[in-house]
Order: C-alpha cells, then sequence, then structure tokens
C-alpha cells in the first residue's frame, strides 16, 4: 500500500468524522482531490470507513456525478436541461464532439477535455449553457465551439496540471502529516 | 460573535438599516451587483471587477459597493442597482464594462440617470 | 362585493418613523367620512425598501406611489383619487434632474404582477451577510415562535394558512409536520427535518436562485418546523451542480451558529437544533423522499414503496419531515404575517381542510422560447396567458406560442387552448400535468413535440432506478417508439402502443418518478395528437426539428452572400461567391446547425 496516498484518503474520512452515511460526501472530496475515482483510494476509503467496496463501486456508478475514468484538465458539461434542449443543445453536443473527435463521456488523447452531459445547472435564463471547469457560459451556440475549445487548450499546461497537482497534494499531506 | 436574544434583533435590524437603506450611512451612493449563477454566467464578476477598478483607481471611499443574489429576470443579466442617497433605486440591465463604467461617470457621479440602460426604478412588492 | 382599491402602507420601520401609522389612521378617517369603506382598502406592508422617500403609499390596481405624504396632504388625496379618481401630481416620485419619471419597476409588466413572498429578499441583501437578513425581519419569527408559541400552535398556524409542499406533490405542510410530530411522540423517538435542495427538474431554478440570495430564510424556516415537529436534527440536501449556493449556505449555517441560532439553547430558550449538509451527486430520482433519505445515508437514492410514511418511518427508520426549499422559506412569512393574511393570496377556501385550495404564491422559473425569461413569483390561481404573454412578454422573435411544459419530466404540455387554465395544485392535475417545483419551459412554432416526448423519455430512462420493471423496461420501449417515429420510421399503431404502456407505467410503477414518467407523452398524444399522425404518414416535421426528416436550405431572396455560413460549415458543404446567393449540398451536409445559427440575416432554413 501506498503510504502517501494513504494520508490524502486518511484526511478526507476524518474531516468527515469516519462516518459510513458521509460515503458520498468522502468521495465528493477524494474527486476533487484526483479528479476522478482512482480504484487504490476506493480500496483505502473502503478500509477507513470498514464499508465493502462492492458498496461503494456500487454508489460511485449509480451517481452520474462519479466518474471511475481519469478526465480532462478541462471537464466540458453541456447542459441538457429542458430549456436547453428547446435551444438546440444537441446541436451544441454534436460539435463538440466533431470538434474534439470524442464522444460524450470520453477524454481527448491530450488529457485536455472530456465531455459531459449534464442534467441542468439551473441558468435556464441563459439558455444553452455549456460549464467548463467553473466557468459558466450562457446563450452559447455550435459556432462558438472552436473558439472557446481553443481558447481553453491554449491555456498552459502546467498551471492545472492533474497528476503534477495530485503529487503536490500527495506531498503535503506527507509533510503536513509528519 | 456573541450569542443573541431576540430583544437583540431590533438592535441588529436599526444598525443594519442604516447600510441597507443608505439612510445615515457614510456612503453617498451604493451600487448592488447581481450575482447569482445566471448573474455570474452573464459576466457579472467582469461589471464586478470593473466598478472595483474604477473605485481603486480613483481612489473613492464614499461609495457602497455590494452583491446581491439573482435579481429574477435572466434574460437581461448581467443587472446592478444604482442606489444614490436620496432617491429611488434603479436597475440598470444588459450590462457591459463599458456600460457599467459611464453608469458609474454619470449616475453614481453626477446623479444623472442613464436611461437607456435603465430597466425601472424603484423595488417589487413584498406585499 | 370586492374592493375598487387597495391603499398599501408602508409600516417599515423607517416609515413608522415618518408618522405612516398616524397617516394610516388619518386616510381611514377620510373614507370613512366619504362612505367609500366598501370601496376602497387599507392595506398595512411590509417595507418597500425606498425608504428614503417615506411615508410610501402605493395606490392599486393603478399602480400610483405616493411619497414623502404628510398627513396635511390626506383630505386632499382622499378626495382627490379615491372618489373622484385623480391621481395626485405633486405626490408622485419623479427621479431627481429628469422632467419625466422613467418607468418604476411597479410599472414594468415582468415585475408588477408579482408577489414576492418566497422571493422578499432577492436582489436586496447581501445574501453573505446575517445582520442584513435580520434588517429585513429575519428571525424574527423564530423569536416570536420560541418567546411565545407552543409546537401545537406553530402546526395550527402553518395548517390554516394552507401552505402546501411547493416541491410539487401539494402535501399540506401543516398536516405534515402534525403526523411527524404524533409518530415521534407515540413512539418516543428522534425526528429529524429535511430540506431538499436537490432540485433535479431541469428548467427549475427557483431553489438556487432562493439559496443563493437568501439562504437564512431556510434556515429560518427549518428551525421553526424543527421546533414544532420536535426535531434536534436537521439535513440540507443539495445538488452538487450549485456550488455557488453550497458556498452560501454553508457560510449563512457558520453564521447562524455564531449567533446562537443553531446548536444548543437557541435564544436562550433551551432548545437545540443544527443542521447538516449533504451535497447530491447527480441523480434526478433522489429529488423523490425515500429515495433521498436513502442517499442522506449513504446509499444509492433506490425508493421504496410509500405505503409506510416517511413521516412515520423515514430517515434511519425515524420520523421525518422533508420540505422542499420554496416551502421552508415561506414559512417566516406565515408566522411573522399570519396564516390569515396569507390566505388572502391564492385560490379555494381553506377554512375546513388545507387540501381546500391552493393559497399563497408560486415561483415559476419561465424560459424557453419566450422574451422574459427569468424567476417570477406569482399568486395562486394567476392564468398561464397571463404569466406567458403578460410577465414574460410573449415569444420570442413574435413566434406562435405552441406550448408550455409545466412541471419537468413528471409534468405535461400544455396546448395554446389551455392557456386560460388558472395555475394551481389541482387544475394542472386535471389537465394532466402537474405544478411541479414551477419550472415552465415554453415552445414556439419551431418546437417538435415528438422531440420533446422523447427528450423527457431519454432523461427519464437515464434516471430511472431500474428497481421496477414498468419504468425500467417501459421507458426504454417508449424511447425505441418515438425515435423510429422521429427518423420517418414510425408504424400507424405506435401512437396507441405508447399510449398502452403509459396506462401501464402509471398504474404499476413503484415510485412517484415511475408513475408520472409518461405525462410527457401522454399529453403530447394528448393534445398534439396530429403532429405524430403527419411524422408518420407523411414522415415530415412540420417543426423542423427531427434531424432525419429534415433538410437545410438557403433562401435565394434572403441571402446576400456574406460568405459567413460557407466559413464556419465545418464539411464545407456550402458553396457560392461573395455577395452571391449560397447553396447548401445536401449530400455533404450533416444537420450541424452552424449555419442557421450564425446567418444574419435569417436566410438559412430548415424544412
Amino acid at each position: 500500500m501506498n503510504k502517501e496516498n494513504h494520508s490524502v484518503t486518511q484526511k478526507i474520512v476524518e474531516k468527515w468524522g469516519a462516518r459510513k452515511d458521509c460515503l458520498i460526501e468522502v468521495l465528493h472530496d477524494v474527486q476533487e482531490e484526483c479528479n476522478y475515482l482512482p480504484r487504490e483510494i476506493l480500496t483505502e476509503v473502503s478500509e477507513e470507513l470498514e464499508v465493502p467496496l462492492s458498496r461503494i463501486f456500487e454508489i460511485a456508478t449509480f451517481y452520474k456525478g462519479f466518474s471511475l475514468k481519469p478526465r480532462g484538465r478541462f471537464r466540458i458539461e453541456v447542459c441538457m436541461g429542458t430549456a436547453c434542449h428547446v435551444q438546440g443543445a444537441d446541436i451544441i453536443l454534436e460539435a463538440f464532439e466533431r470538434e474534439l473527435g470524442i464522444k460524450v463521456g470520453e477524454m481527448d488523447e491530450n488529457m485536455d477535455f472530456s465531455l459531459d452531459v449534464v442534467r441542468c445547472v439551473g441558468c435556464c435564463g441563459l439558455a444553452p449553457v455549456v460549464t467548463i471547469n467553473r466557468d459558466i457560459y450562457g446563450k452559447f451556440g455550435p459556432g462558438q465551439v472552436s473558439a472557446i475549445i481553443e481558447k481553453y487548450r491554449s491555456i498552459p499546461k502546467k498551471k492545472v496540471d492533474i497528476e503534477k497537482k495530485y503529487k503536490e497534494i500527495k506531498r503535503k499531506m506527507k509533510t503536513e502529516n509528519g | 460573535m456573541p450569542k443573541i436574544k431576540p430583544e437583540d434583533l431590533a438592535k441588529i435590524k436599526e444598525r443594519t438599516r442604516r447600510t441597507l437603506i443608505l439612510r445615515e450611512g457614510s456612503g453617498r451612493a451604493k451600487v448592488t451587483v447581481h450575482m447569482g449563477t445566471c448573474g455570474i454566467a452573464a459576466g457579472a464578476r467582469k461589471i464586478m471587477n470593473t466598478l472595483l477598478r474604477i473605485i481603486e483607481e480613483r481612489e473613492i471611499d464614499d461609495i457602497i459597493l455590494t452583491t446581491s443574489g439573482c435579481a429574477g429576470l435572466c434574460s437581461h443579466e448581467p443587472m446592478a442597482t444604482v442606489e444614490v442617497k436620496g432617491t429611488a433605486p434603479v436597475k440598470y440591465v444588459d450590462l457591459t464594462e463599458k456600460k457599467i463604467e459611464e453608469i458609474f461617470d454619470q449616475h453614481v457621479q453626477k446623479g444623472i440617470i442613464v436611461k437607456e440602460y435603465a430597466l425601472g426604478v424603484g423595488s417589487e412588492r413584498t406585499e | 362585493m370586492p374592493f375598487r382599491a387597495d391603499v398599501l402602507i408602508c409600516m417599515g420601520t423607517s416609515c413608522i418613523e415618518n408618522n405612516s401609522f398616524e397617516i394610516r389612521e388619518l386616510i381611514q378617517e377620510e373614507i370613512k367620512k366619504h362612505n367609500l369603506e366598501e370601496e376602497i382598502r387599507l392595506v398595512s406592508t411590509g417595507c418597500f425598501g425606498f425608504c428614503d422617500a417615506g411615508p410610501i403609499i402605493l395606490v392599486q390596481p393603478d399602480g400610483v406611489f405616493y411619497q414623502r405624504v404628510t398627513e396635511k396632504d390626506i383630505p386632499f388625496l382622499v378626495e382627490e383619487h379615491f372618489l373622484k379618481g385623480r391621481p395626485v401630481k405633486k405626490l408622485m416620485y419623479t427621479p431627481p434632474k429628469e422632467k419625466v419619471p422613467i418607468p418604476k419597476l411597479a410599472e414594468i409588466p415582468f415585475f408588477n404582477q408579482q408577489i414576492l413572498i418566497a422571493l422578499r429578499n432577492r436582489g436586496l441583501i447581501d445574501p453573505e451577510k446575517i445582520d442584513e437578513y435580520i434588517a429585513r425581519d429575519g428571525y424574527a419569527a423564530l423569536a416570536k415562535v420560541i418567546s411565545s408559541m407552543t409546537a401545537q400552535q406553530v402546526i395550527e398556524e402553518v395548517k390554516a394558512s394552507g401552505l402546501r409542499g411547493r416541491g410539487g406533490g401539494g402535501f399540506p405542510t401543516g398536516i405534515k409536520w402534525e403526523l411527524c410530530r404524533h409518530a415521534g411522540e407515540e413512539r418516543n423517538e428522534v425526528r429529524y427535518v429535511i430540506c431538499n435542495a436537490d432540485e433535479g427538474d431541469p428548467g427549475a431554478f427557483m431553489d438556487r436562485s432562493i439559496i443563493e440570495s437568501d439562504p437564512h430564510s431556510i434556515i429560518e424556516g427549518m428551525i421553526i418546523g424543527a421546533y414544532a415537529i420536535g426535531s434536534h436534527q436537521g439535513y440540507v440536501y443539495i445538488r452538487k451542480e450549485y456550488p455557488i449556493a453550497l458556498d452560501r449556505l454553508n457560510t449563512g449555517l457558520e453564521q447562524a451558529r455564531e449567533y446562537g441560532l443553531l446548536g444548543d439553547d437557541i435564544f436562550g430558550s433551551g432548545f437545540d437544533f443544527d443542521i447538516e449538509v449533504h451535497r447530491g451527486a447527480g441523480a434526478f430520482v433522489c429529488g423523490e423522499s425515500t429515495a433521498l433519505m436513502a442517499s442522506l445515508e449513504g446509499k444509492a437514492g433506490v425508493p421504496r414503496a410509500k405505503y409506510i410514511h416517511t413521516v412515520e418511518y423515514g430517515l434511519w427508520n425515524k420520523p421525518s419531515c422533508l420540505n422542499n426549499v420554496e416551502t421552508w422559506v415561506n414559512i417566516p412569512v406565515i408566522i411573522n404575517r399570519g396564516a390569515k393574511w396569507f390566505t388572502r393570496i391564492g385560490t379555494g377556501d381553506v377554512s375546513e381542510s388545507p387540501w381546500g385550495g391552493s393559497k399563497g404564491t408560486k415561483v415559476f422559473s419561465l424560459t424557453g422560447k419566450i422574451n422574459n425569461t427569468g424567476l417570477v413569483e406569482v399568486p395562486m390561481g394567476i392564468t398561464l396567458r397571463e404569466i406567458i404573454f403578460n410577465i414574460g412578454g410573449g415569444i420570442k422573435k413574435d413566434k406562435k406560442f405552441k406550448m408550455v411544459q409545466t412541471g419537468g419530466p413528471s409534468g405535461g404540455f400544455l396546448p395554446e387552448e389551455l392557456l386560460n387554465l388558472p395555475v394551481d395544485f389541482d387544475s394542472l392535475t386535471k389537465a394532466g400535468s402537474m405544478m411541479g417545483s414551477g419550472g415552465m419551459v415554453v415552445g414556439d412554432e419551431d418546437t417538435c413535440m415528438i422531440d420533446m416526448a422523447k427528450y423527457f423519455v431519454s432523461f427519464l430512462v437515464t434516471e430511472s432506478c431500474g428497481k421496477c420493471v414498468p419504468c425500467r423496461e417501459g421507458l426504454k420501449r417508449m424511447k425505441e417508439i418515438l425515435e423510429r417515429i422521429s427518423e420517418g420510421e414510425g408504424k400507424e399503431e405506435d401512437i396507441e402502443l405508447l399510449e398502452e404502456l403509459g396506462f401501464i407505467l402509471e398504474n404499476g410503477a413503484l415510485c412517484g418518478l415511475g408513475k408520472s414518467a409518461a405525462n410527457p407523452v401522454l399529453t403530447s398524444i394528448k393534445y398534439f395528437r396530429d403532429e405524430y399522425e403527419v411524422h408518420i404518414r407523411e414522415k415530415k416535421c412540420p417543426a423542423g426539428v427531427c434531424k432525419e426528416l429534415i433538410e437545410y436550405g438557403i433562401d435565394q431572396e434572403k441571402c446576400n452572400g456574406c460568405t459567413l455560413c460557407a466559413r464556419k460549415c465545418p464539411t464545407d458543404a456550402i458553396s457560392g461567391e461573395q455577395k452571391q446567393v449560397h447553396t447548401i449540398d445536401t449530400s455533404k451536409c450533416i444537420k450541424c446547425g452552424i449555419c442557421y445559427e450564425v446567418c444574419r440575416f435569417d436566410a438559412v432554413y430548415r424544412k
């Protein structure tokens, strides 16, 4: 077992008082730290919380907010709420699929982008809406897709390098834990 | 902050009301930027940043800049409310960085309402 | 006899300082003098938020706004305006340095038909400052409850108000509280209060907006509910898609704890209560009460049959009271203003039972092909037409109204013929739709009903938890049928098959999600059957939406050869010289819709 990872998991589990009913919250935090739910961390969560791994996988697959696969440094989410749908959200999604050469639920080769749909972000007044990480774009159209992809692609990688961030966190946790 | 008793509510109310309605507060005018998710999506942060920049650059200290939640009319976000002391609040809609700068110069500084960007004056009915 | 006019007098603190109380008495006397008591009603209101011009008087329905009224103005005012019908100009408001007043919010249709109860603080206070909430009478209801009311009195007040669940079900809130309290007392068990902030209905965002702009109103409502029910632990279950709302709610909870409004010994009364926030993880079904409680327990959000009610056996098998965000925020207002005041707004008669009508207001999110999109709070009983055309400003680009979808995936589509339908719990259900959480999505002539039905069924297919067969299998089959209709492969008997499947779902599914899942399909057939027939028989989509049945083209008359579409086309299907009419090569066209979107001259068409 990797000692460094262990401290990340422990820290999160402790934050939630090692309560079994807070499993979903724990997984949220793991995903925030690691960008997805890595299997090795889930195994540790299972041990720490004394919840069977199968239960954890049940939760991780039941809820659409969790991903068992790594995701791109920019997570594009196309809102598929009703208001966005009537304003043409599906052709926006198609445009992203075409521009990125990937399907919904996938990540591009450079690990830059992953593409997902989301059921209503609650900005229906500005439909159609696309979110990229925590940025929200309203009144979006398929004609804006290529420009926005370029905009994000040109952001230097090191700034939000997931791998590096993950390593950093692990290092930080290690020093904090002595 | 100490724990409060029911009778403390009136004191807090009195204390806060001043800043809320600009009666005896130190501010000469109050600008409220509506920052709900919708507003932010439509660019309310840019509006806020522009205002912050103006206030900092010109070293203005008699304007209260504050944020509030959604104003409800999403199709006209970003929105802001300008209230100059002694006059009714005016809601501005479909703002851009340029527009808010103009509104600041005209309405906040000189008291002239920028009619072309204004939606209306007053507040809604809360019955 | 109804009153001819309401005279609203501001009784906010600062207006009272400016003698609004005495002015009210004077107006009352003058009205008596002119024998207008049967025609003119005096109403004391809370703060108008325009305190500097106090005392303020608003005359409805004329919407005349008087300011800085003094006692000596009153006889003249009453005689001129109320008796002779001539509003008094010199007391009206005109902005400084302006000759002609700019429109008042009260003159703008979007605002003037709204009555704000749930959204009372929207845009007025800083949601991250508890003091500003208190300045707008926040936590006064809690103080009143704790210092002067018994739990039973609180329950009676809420029952008398006729408040019904704003999450869509419409169950009377007071009765729910009473059942939960009784269940807990009988078994001597702990009780939980829960706030459902898992606003899953696509197209509805009032809960997000309330939490973002006024988090303390929810907290106060929940504490009052907990006091009435006898609970010491509350939960808020909030969508993870709402990060801003989550932050503001947590800030609010923190501040309430610092002030001793949460935690032990609230207001020094000996009553203990605290609230914990849990994030959802993207499952629509978790808006259903039993699924939500399962999720709170850290399990997969799978509903169970509800012959055992959650008020008896809910979270951790303890009596649990779950209310929606909008329901909770109504509570402080009902306590402050009284049930009697609340029942003046809305429809029906709730003096015998809260089931007798729909009282108070409802917040709707108005979206889709409508001019003024946004959140509106209107009295129950207002018609769809008033909401869509007066408040919403009608359909974008002057197109033709086709339908309004209410109630999210559990609701239905309502056609033009039903625009005069009053919006309340019972009327909407009767029409085959439902109130739901209050999403209203408007469609115009370019909206295809088959596409809409397919959209909702596809949504529900991915959101079905899979526990019961009718929902898991039935919805999949419905989706397949709708898909083939939209692809021009529909069969004559498909409509009947859809109706049959719908019947099975309605009667055989386990939970609310499944039982109502067929509503969108059934109402689309009920009100737009001809559109199904055109798709099936003529293989055409009249709205120009179903991809397999349409083609893109360029209107020769409108195209001026700006080349924008050709430059944007991802497959180079558009050709034409600069300033010459362009054409689309339909064999290359992938119907991506970019040309349609980018054309500034409306020259690209779909048919």
